[in-house]
């Protein structure tokens, strides 16, 4: 259904501007992201990636005196995620997040991947089990865990953490799944698993991924955006932005001549 | 699970956030009851005792009489044991605190004194009134004494000044210790010339706070046995004491029987006359004032040190 | 250099004889911060001396099976009886009563601070819960006797002027401050990336409070409630005041009755001529009031291995 040269989109960013207090983080951000493709989001730290990352899930509006102007607009409905009649717990019951660090709740295993179904009011066990299973499979986790699932998790290996909590992620099938430089705290054979992850999620959900590793940029997306000082220098498919820039900047960044 | 629909979603989001303003509320009320219960006894303290609130209820003697009834010799023997706690209390407590800082190496004799402060903060204050009891009291032949209980206090408190001191040590940059020690300063030359003063703050703190629960607690002084009829006041350095008309030495004070505030105030509240209730709201409402200005100036001066310390 | 190097020898060595003085006193010195850390130690070995030879004589006089299973505690009528569990019951009723108002209020006040109140409300409301923290519980004892049960017999008629109930709910009010605040630290500790874990699954401030920051903070939040427990466990003057001193084999709050603490107050209030049984049994029951606290904490010390942070 979908065509390879017309992707359709899920999600686009106009003229987004973000503030913390009076500092401009985001300037002037327009980018469409496409449905069921992995967008990845590359830049020197302290670009603004993580910033716009978070804006898709209004995770700025836990801390005050940040504010954002534009719209992200979310397909099919058509809904301005960042409208503030748009309340934002109904923004996260649709967008998932992977964090940095893996934070898995103090709980087991179970009840983890079941937080956000609980979240929802879900209360049958068999429901419950059938989706804590289904997802655990989703995350490439559940042969590793399916006899311990009563253990907590913190008890978990980092690597496996993270997989857990996408695994988190995925139980409430999310439209978009946010992941906030997945593999910085995880050690290369763990990193891997999480990129053959990312590539498999695609089928099911739109994935907007940051990362600080252009090879892992490369490695696991359709379109890659390049971001400097709370801009966005330059949005393209994957492999134009890595064999031939349209700026400047993204050369040199991907060259390895700044960052 | 179906996929919830717009609607569903909203009326759960509607649903979360009801509980989370009512346990807002909950929350408010909780802390109102804490803030009521202060005015509540300040206030009723202040009806009930303020026609007990003169300058003769500071200078006169407990009496028989609930009217012709004072605090005097209470807030004196107050402030003297108040004055033997610090003395004790602070050049130990101080000195603890640096040596467990600045000094102790990792050892199990320092993991010993660590846990051991901690365990002393969780013994209730009176079991200190036996320890003082058998020792202090019967052991040491102090007595019934100004030197008794303010030894006891001092211990009671250690703990409390113990951990100020060396919070306000640990809050001190390695920076400035390295750069006293790099010049040739020893260590304690070091501890005296920089850490005590910059921790000083701190410490006082921790002191005030030390000093304002002493100043209220009771058990531990009934316990070592404090008379609770009190007429007369701890002899005066070189004045003629009453009896024999010889001179009293300086610090012939600290054995003198006394009382204090919390015990007059315990008196009066367990006397069947009603006309004592007053003395005890009189009295013990100035026992809250000093207790809650100490308390204040403590609060105030770690307010200004966050606000000024920026190393 | 040579040239002048027979006038710089004494200098030399009178340097270094300044060198060695300063290393003796830099030693004598550590010596006796070291000597006022161990100060610490003395008074727990202090504590426990006393406490058991005063209670080895007692049972002496009293065997231990009486003093466990006796239901009547009369050591100072003819017909003594020594039985502990009477004074325990009171211990406990008090205690229980006392918890029942402050973990839950403790606890619903650190949740508001630490996840729901701005800032603001915060820095006004801690230094308010340190002075209700910092009243002098004697002046809680006039609170409990002379504001709350009046109050409360106006909802019990039954009521008597002393009581377990009115001094327990006044113990809990007390205890609340300590509560709220080392739980609230405990929650405040739990990194923020577990909240936004959980606020990006959607769920709200109560639930992520409840289902996420309580479990991770468990084990502070078990540290504050034993700390609560022994504070209860050793409050003597509220229940000195306001729960009556006669010993009462008691489970029902609505009964006056004495505890543990209450006793030892009313012996030494009394004049019990030093090495009698009298005297002995306060000792007894001091030992028993730091044995029951002493199992409190070394329960929460399993609690706390058991319930590891999980961050």
């Amino acid at each position: 259904m979908q065509t390879h040269d017309k992707p359709q989109l899920k999600a686009e960013a106009r003229n987004l501007n973000f503030y913390y207090g009076e500092a401009k983080a985001l300037k002037n951000i327009n980018m469409p992201i496409y449905d069921k493709k992995v967008t990845a989001l590359i830049g020197p730290s302290g670009c603004g990636k993580s910033t716009y990352l978070r804006s898709f899930n209004r995770m700025h509006d836990l801390y005050p005196g940040n504010r954002y102007e534009g719209e992200i607009r979310f397909y099919p409905d058509n809904t301005n995620l960042l409208s503030p009649e748009v309340d934002p717990i109904e923004v996260r019951m649709r967008v998932g997040m992977v964090f940095q660090k893996p934070n898995p709740f103090p709980k087991t295993i179970y009840e983890n991947v079941a937080y956000g179904l609980r979240v929802r009011g879900e209360s049958n066990k068999r429901i419950l089990d059938e989706k804590v299973e289904q997802a655990l499979r989703g995350a490439a986790i559940w042969e590793e865990v399916k006899d311990r699932l009563q253990d907590l998790a913190p008890n978990l290996s980092g690597g496996q953490q993270q997989r857990l909590c996408i695994a988190r992620a995925l139980a409430t099938d999310p439209e978009l799944l946010l992941f906030d430089e997945p593999t910085s705290a995880l050690d290369p054979i763990a990193t891997g698993a999480i990129e053959e992850l990312v590539h498999e999620l695609k089928k099911r959900v739109t994935i907007l991924i940051v990362t600080h590793n252009m090879q892992q940029a490369a490695r696991v997306s359709d379109y890659t955006a390049y971001m400097y000082l709370g801009e966005m220098i330059e949005f393209g498919k994957t492999d134009e932005i890595f064999i031939k820039p349209n700026d400047k900047r993204t050369e040199d960044y991907i060259t390895g001549r700044m960052g | 699970m179906q996929p919830m629909t717009t609607e569903q979603i909203r009326v759960l989001i509607a649903r979360g956030k009801l509980k989370d303003t009512v346990f807002q509320a909950l929350g408010i009320i909780c802390l109102a009851i804490g803030l009521l219960v202060i005015f509540l006894l300040v206030g009723d303290m202040l009806m009930r005792g303020l026609d007990r609130l003169n300058l003769e209820f500071f200078t006169e003697f407990a009496s028989r009489r609930a009217s012709q009834s004072g605090i005097l010799s209470a807030w004196v023997g107050t402030l003297l044991v108040m004055l033997v706690t610090a003395a004790a209390a602070v050049p130990l407590g101080v000195a603890a605190g640096i040596y467990l800082e600045e000094y102790a190496k990792r050892n199990w004799i320092t993991d010993i004194i660590e846990i051991n402060i901690t365990n002393l903060a969780a013994v209730p204050s009176i079991v200190y009134g036996l320890l003082a009891l058998g020792i202090f009291v019967y052991t040491f032949g102090f007595g019934q004494s100004i030197l008794s209980a303010g030894l006891t206090l001092a211990l009671l408190i250690l703990p409390i000044v113990i951990v100020a001191t060396r919070e306000a040590i640990r809050a001190i940059p390695s920076m400035i210790r390295e750069g006293s020690m790099a010049v040739g300063a020893t260590r304690w030359q070091t501890c005296r010339y920089h850490i005590i003063p910059y921790a000083m703050p701190g410490i006082l703190t921790g002191v005030i706070i030390g000093l304002a629960r002493a100043i209220g607690e009771t058990a531990p002084i009934i316990t070592i046995g404090a008379l609770t009829f009190i007429a007369f006041l701890p002899p005066v350095p070189f004045t003629a004491t009453g009896m024999d008309g010889a001179s009293a030495g300086l610090f012939d004070w600290v054995m003198s029987p006394f009382t204090v505030m919390p015990i007059q105030i315990f008196n009066w509240t367990s006397r069947p006359d009603p006309a004592f209730e007053v003395n005890a709201a009189a009295a013990g409402f100035v026992l809250m004032g000093m207790v809650l200005s100490m308390n204040a100036v403590a609060i105030w001066l770690r307010y200004r040190m966050r606000k000024n310390i920026k190393w | 250099m040579s040239a002048n190097s027979a006038s710089d020898l004494p200098q030399v060595s009178d340097r270094l004889a300044k060198n060695a003085m300063r290393h003796v006193s830099e030693r004598l010195i550590e010596s006796v911060l070291f000597a006022a850390a161990a100060v610490s130690v003395l008074t727990t070995i202090g504590i426990v001396y006393v406490l058991v030879t005063e209670s080895i004589h007692f049972f002496q006089n009293v065997s231990i099976v009486e003093f466990l299973t006796d239901t009547q505690w009369t050591p100072l009528f003819d017909d003594a009886h020594y039985g502990i569990m009477v004074l325990i019951s009171g211990t406990l009723v008090s205690s229980g009563v006392a918890l029942a108002v402050a973990i839950p209020m403790g606890t619903i006040i650190a949740i508001y601070l630490s996840e729901f109140a701005n800032p603001k409300v915060r820095e006004v409301a801690k230094p308010v819960l340190e002075l209700l923290g910092g009243i002098p519980t004697i002046v809680f004892g006039y609170f409990a006797l002379l504001i709350v049960t009046p109050l409360l017999q106006k909802i019990f008629p039954e009521l008597p002027g002393f009581s377990l109930l009115s001094a327990g709910l006044v113990m809990g009010i007390m205890i609340v401050p300590y509560i709220a605040s080392l739980s609230e630290d405990a929650m405040r500790a739990v990194p923020m990336s577990m909240r936004e874990g959980s606020y990006a699954m959607g769920a709200t401030k109560l639930y992520t409070a409840i289902h996420v920051v309580v479990p991770a903070a468990v084990s502070g939040l078990a540290a504050s409630y034993i700390l609560g427990i022994s504070r209860a466990v050793g409050e003597t003057m509220i229940l000195a005041v306001a729960a009556g001193m006669q010993p009462n084999l008691t489970w029902n709050p609505m009964e006056p009755a004495a505890t543990i603490t209450s006793y030892i107050v009313q012996v030494a209030l009394g004049d019990l001529p030093h090495g009698s049984i009298g005297y002995q049994t306060i000792f007894a029951a001091g030992l028993t009031l730091l044995l029951i606290t002493l199992l409190f904490n070394i329960l929460g010390q399993w609690l706390r291995r058991r319930f590891r942070e999980a961050y």
